[in-house]
Order: C-alpha cells, then sequence, then structure tokens
C-alpha cells in the first residue's frame, strides 16, 4: 500500500461525513431503493447536523468527565497513601466492565430520568473503566531507572508526578481514552430507547417504521465518526509515544 | 495500644452509616407505577428486628473501620449482607396490608448502598485472601445456592422484582433460554468460523491486516444499527432460498441478532488467535520442526495448546459482550432478558427493568468469574508444564 493512501481515504471519509450530515438530500437517490411504499428516504424528524452534534458533545461530556475521575483515581491508588486501595481497585474494574451497557442505562433511569442524563451516567460509568485501567497500567509500569533518577534529582512527589510519569504514561493513557470514547459513541445510539438526543433516534425511527434507509444513516454516521476518531488518537497516541521514547500499545 | 483505622473502612463505615440512618430502606407504593413513599430501617421492619439489623450494621461497619483480622472482616461481610437480604424480604411482607395485591414493596437506595458497602468489604477479604482459581468459583457457587435457596423459599415473594417475575413465570423462562441460546450460540459460531479464519491470518500474513481491518470497522457499528440492517439481506434469504425459513432464518427475530452477535464476537475470537500464535516461542516451534512434526502435527500438538490461555481470553470478551448485547435484541423482536427492560422502560415500571436486567447482569458477572478462573488454571498448568 502506498503511504499516502490511507490519509487520502481519511480525508475522502471526512469529506463525506460532512456532506452528508449537511447536506442529506444529495444523497438521496443512493438510498432511496432501501424504502418501500414512498416512506421518506433521509430523517425528517430532526436535522442529521444537530444529531450528529449532540451525539457528539454528549460523548465529549462524558469521555471528559471520565478521563479526569479515572486518571485522578489511577494516581490516588499508585502513591504510597492509596496503596492500599490498589487490588481492591484493580478487582472492581474487572467486575465492572461485566455490567451490560443497556443495564447501567435502564438503571440509571429510576434515579434520575428519562432523557440526557441517564446517557450520560451510562457512558461515564462505561467510559470509566477502560481509562483507569489503561491509566493504572501506565503508571505502574515506569521505567525503575528513570524513577529512580527523577528521585536522586530530587524532583518532589508532585514534580515527579507532574513531569515525569504523567508524560510518560500519557500514550496509554490515550489508548483507554481511544477505547473508552469508540465504545461510548455506540452505546450512546442505545441512549435514545431512554429518549436521550443521539443520532440512536434515527436508528429506532427506522427499525420502528421498518425503514432500512433511516437505520443506514443513523449507523454509518456513527461508524464513520468512531472509524475517524480511532484514527485521529491513534496518530495522537503514536506521537505522544515517540516524544517519551515508549512503544505504545 | 494505637488504635488504626482501615483507609477503606472509613469509606465502607461512611457509606453504611449514610445509608443506614438517612436514606431509605424500602420504597411503598399503592400500586406498581405511581411514585413510592420512602421507610427507614425502623419503619419498615418491625421495632425488634429493625433495631437488630442496625445493630448488625453498625457493628459490621466497625470491623471495617478499624485494622481487623481478614477473618473476622469476611465474617462481617456475610453477616450483613446475608441480614440485609433476609429481612428485605421480611419488610416486603411488613409493609404489605393483608391480601392486598396491588401495593408493592422494594429495596430502596439506603438498601442497595447497604450492599454496596459490605460487597465492598467482602470484595475486598476475598481480593487480599488471593483465593485460587477453584477457590473464586466456590465462593461464586455458595452465593448462588444462598441466592436460590432465598428465592425458593420464598422469604422474598413480596417484594416488588418477584411480583413482576411472578406475573410473567413462563415467559421469563422463555426469554431467558432465548437469551443464553442467543449468546452462547453466536460464540460457537464464531468459535467455529474464528479459529481457523484466524490460523489462516497467522500463516498468511498478507490477510492479516486486512481481515483484522475489516473486523475492526464492524465493531464500530453501533448494535441497534447492526441488527436493524441485518433484518433486510436475511429478510430476502428468507424468501429467495429454499429451505431457510423452514430453519427459522427470518427477517425479524432471533435471525438477524444471532448473526450480529456472531458478527461482533469474530474480532475478539481472531485477534486472540493470531495474538496467541504469534506469542509462541520461536524455540518450541523449532524444537517441534526438529523432531519431524508436520504442520499440522505442530499445529494441534505444540502452537495451539501453547497458545490456548491468549485464545480463551478472547472468548471470555466475547461471553461476557454477548450476554450483555443480547438485551438489544429485544428491540428488533429477538427475544432475550432486553423484553423485560424495555417493557419496562416503555412502562415506566423500574421492577420490570430490574427483572430484566439483574438476571443479566448476574449472568455475565458468572460468566467472566467462571472464564477468568478457566483461563488461570490453563496458564499455571502451562508454566508448570514447561518449567
Amino acid at each position: 500500500m502506498k503511504a499516502w493512501l490511507p490519509s487520502l481515504l481519511r480525508l475522502a471519509l471526512v469529506v463525506l461525513l460532512i456532506a452528508f450530515v449537511t447536506n442529506p438530500d444529495w444523497f438521496e437517490p443512493l438510498l432511496k431503493p432501501l424504502t418501500e411504499n414512498n416512506a421518506p428516504v433521509i430523517y425528517n424528524q430532526g436535522s442529521l447536523l444537530t444529531l450528529t452534534l449532540l451525539h457528539l458533545r454528549i460523548v465529549l461530556i462524558a469521555t471528559v468527565a471520565a478521563t479526569i475521575v479515572a486518571v485522578a483515581l489511577a494516581i490516588l491508588v499508585t502513591r504510597p497513601a492509596g496503596v492500599e486501595f490498589l487490588p481492591l481497585s484493580r478487582s472492581l474494574v474487572n467486575i465492572g466492565q461485566t455490567f451490560p451497557p443497556v443495564a447501567v442505562l435502564a438503571l440509571a433511569v429510576p434515579a434520575v430520568g428519562f432523557g440526557e442524563k441517564p446517557t450520560l451516567i451510562a457512558l461515564f460509568l462505561y467510559g470509566l473503566l477502560p481509562i483507569f485501567e489503561n491509566a493504572l497500567t501506565g503508571l505502574t509500569t515506569l521505567p525503575a531507572n528513570v524513577m529512580e533518577a527523577a528521585r536522586g534529582a530530587g524532583m518532589t512527589g508532585w514534580q515527579r508526578l507532574t513531569k515525569v510519569e504523567l508524560p510518560l504514561s500519557a500514550p496509554i493513557i490515550l489508548g483507554g481514552i481511544r477505547l473508552s470514547v469508540v465504545i461510548s459513541l455506540a452505546t450512546a445510539t442505545i441512549g435514545s430507547t431512554v429518549a436521550a438526543k443521539t443520532l440512536g433516534e434515527v436508528i429506532i425511527a427506522g427499525l420502528l417504521s421498518n425503514n432500512l434507509a433511516f437505520i443506514l444513516q443513523g449507523g454509518l454516521i456513527v461508524a464513520a465518526l468512531a472509524v475517524l476518531i480511532y484514527d485521529g488518537l491513534s496518530s495522537v497516541e503514536r506521537y505522544t509515544a515517540r516524544r517519551m521514547g515508549r512503544e505504545a500499545e | 495500644m494505637q488504635i488504626r483505622f482501615d483507609k477503606l473502612g472509613v469509606v465502607i463505615a461512611a457509606i453504611a452509616a449514610y445509608a443506614a440512618f438517612a436514606a431509605p430502606f424500602a420504597t411503598f407504593r399503592a400500586n406498581r407505577i405511581v411514585p413510592g413513599q420512602a421507610r427507614s430501617i425502623l419503619e419498615a421492619l418491625p421495632t425488634a428486628t429493625g433495631t437488630l439489623l442496625l445493630a448488625i450494621v453498625v457493628i459490621a461497619a466497625l470491623i471495617a473501620l478499624f485494622r481487623t483480622p481478614l477473618v473476622l472482616r469476611l465474617a462481617a461481610s456475610v453477616v450483613a449482607l446475608a441480614a440485609l437480604a433476609l429481612l428485605i424480604g421480611v419488610a416486603g411482607t411488613y409493609l404489605t396490608p393483608a391480601g392486598n395485591t396491588f401495593a408493592r414493596v422494594s429495596p430502596a437506595s439506603g438498601f442497595w448502598m447497604l450492599i454496596f458497602a459490605f460487597t465492598l468489604l467482602l470484595a475486598d477479604v476475598l481480593t487480599r485472601l488471593n483465593l485460587s482459581p477453584l477457590g473464586r468459583i466456590g465462593v461464586l457457587v455458595v452465593a448462588a445456592l444462598a441466592i436460590g435457596l432465598l428465592l425458593i423459599s420464598g422469604s422474598w415473594d413480596n417484594l416488588s422484582i418477584l411480583k413482576e417475575y411472578a406475573n410473567r413465570a413462563d415467559s421469563f423462562w422463555a426469554e431467558g433460554s432465548k437469551h443464553v441460546t442467543l449468546a452462547l450460540g453466536s460464540l460457537a459460531a464464531a468459535v467455529i468460523v474464528g479459529l481457523p479464519l484466524g490460523i489462516l491470518c497467522h500463516r498468511v500474513e498478507k490477510l492479516r491486516a486486512g481481515v483484522l481491518n475489516v473486523l475492526n470497522i464492524i465493531q464500530t457499528i453501533p448494535s441497534i444499527a447492526l441488527f436493524g440492517l441485518l433484518i433486510a439481506p436475511l429478510g430476502w434469504v428468507a424468501t429467495h432460498v429454499p429451505g431457510a425459513a423452514a430453519l427459522g432464518i427470518r427477517g425479524i427475530g432471533t435471525a438477524p441478532a444471532f448473526v450480529a452477535l456472531f458478527l461482533y464476537s469474530l474480532l475478539p475470537v481472531v485477534a486472540n488467535t493470531v495474538v496467541g500464535l504469534a506469542g509462541v516461542p520461536r524455540a518450541a516451534n523449532d524444537a517441534a520442526r526438529g523432531m519431524g512434526m508436520t504442520d499440522r502435527q505442530r499445529l494441534f500438538g505444540v502452537e495451539f495448546p501453547l497458545a490456548f490461555p491468549v485464545i480463551l481470553t478472547g472468548i471470555r470478551i466475547v461471553l461476557v459482550q454477548n450476554i450483555g448485547l443480547a438485551t438489544i435484541a429485544a428491540l428488533i423482536g429477538g427475544g432475550g432478558f432486553g423484553v423485560f427492560v424495555f417493557q419496562g422502560v416503555g412502562q415506566t415500571a423500574m421492577d420490570l427493568v430490574l427483572l430484566g436486567a439483574v438476571p443479566t447482569v448476574a449472568l455475565a458477572f458468572a460468566a467472566a468469574i467462571i472464564l477468568d478462573a478457566v483461563i488461570e488454571m490453563t496458564a499455571t498448568k502451562r508454566r508448570v508444564e514447561t518449567a
């Protein structure tokens, strides 16, 4: 494969995605064969652009919150004062990942009601685990000689954390964020079953009215977003890994 | 003597204190969908029993708070959990007016927080005990038996989730077996297809990147969309391929759910097979070749057994993921516990949601513990054999 081919494909996907969410009517002839009985071809109960932006916003808020909490917790349990919590937090992460997202979503409804909130909670909780796990891996597998050198240079605990440990773990933490974002993008669509405004609305409208064109456009936008974000974060990760001289996972 | 606090114990004691004295223990509702009225421990139980429960909670929280021997902490968490499990049933009976079939009593936030606090204590003890794989399965079996006994004894019958169950006992087991069949069946299909595909990808390097990329992209399609997209092609197969409809292949229902779960399962199985085979030490392969083993003998006699724990890890990921995803099959008429979850969400009847969600979580949890134990056993066995 030529070196420029992946970049060209990525660019084409970005252009196609933007064209689709801003001017879905252009693509009507393509999707037309998928509908029956003159059903509408393009989702007509809201703009695709708005739904896409709302979808991204919900994922962004949840991921930022999950990153802050997960990294803070990982820092806490890797300090001498919190080391008692380390084994327990490992097993809690393992257990937490067995909870299906639908269950988390449905169980959050009685506590906070329908709409965006249960979706945010589910995405937040579900996003925590991969980030926490990776942050823990990053912070516990630092090269011993580097840590020794930092201590020898007279750095305080705080300096070591912000100048050595966190930068060195950054690529691995980013790997966790990438996983978490991709999971959240897909899980956010399920949020529409509890009335959150996301692209899932388009898919569910398609399921309810038996309209394949709706299901396809909703699904493809989410998949394209996931592929692009995954790709973008992977290259950020490789860049930081190269700068830190650490191999990305 | 210096008194020493346990750091996790401080957290547990704080949660337990808030849950026992400030949060409602049970909720009483005149019927299944009206908003409920909160009842504290002393209001939800006969005075003597309520005082006993409070005493147990306080003593267990104190044991958690200070540095105490592991055995004592284990006993405290088990006694507290058992008391909570038994007495929430008593609260159900006590709060329900005699002969009233519409009233619903359900556990409230205080109950769940107490369960959470003492499960945390139990989890901490079990982690520190560092149980062997068989020991962990044993704990799981004991817990399952205890819950089974409580269910059979009928002491939870007056709780709302079991009233929902009583109304749907037949469909509960039917949907449950559909759920398990979907999750296990698609896993079996993925193993049958994924293992050879993984071996092929390992042997033929040109295929590897292509196959893994395609499977990666499938994973990014949101589950509800993939389920929906398969309706059309399967509907077409059902009407155009002779015999397909007779096999139960239909546009909606179990068939598209099965195919979707199968597609999602392929990536972990194939990727872990490739990683596992790539991790086989070169020396082992060289030795096998030197002994004059054929490719096939080498695959089954050397590579496959050495890669097995890694492949099993892929299967564990798939099984836990499938048990969760099978809930979504309900949206396209595929059945499973998701039926109750989505019905419950639709009727804002949370007990119905719980009836679907609790067994799903329990299944996924049990599957994870059992497979983790099996993986650890096979991995240590290899190490002993190769050492």
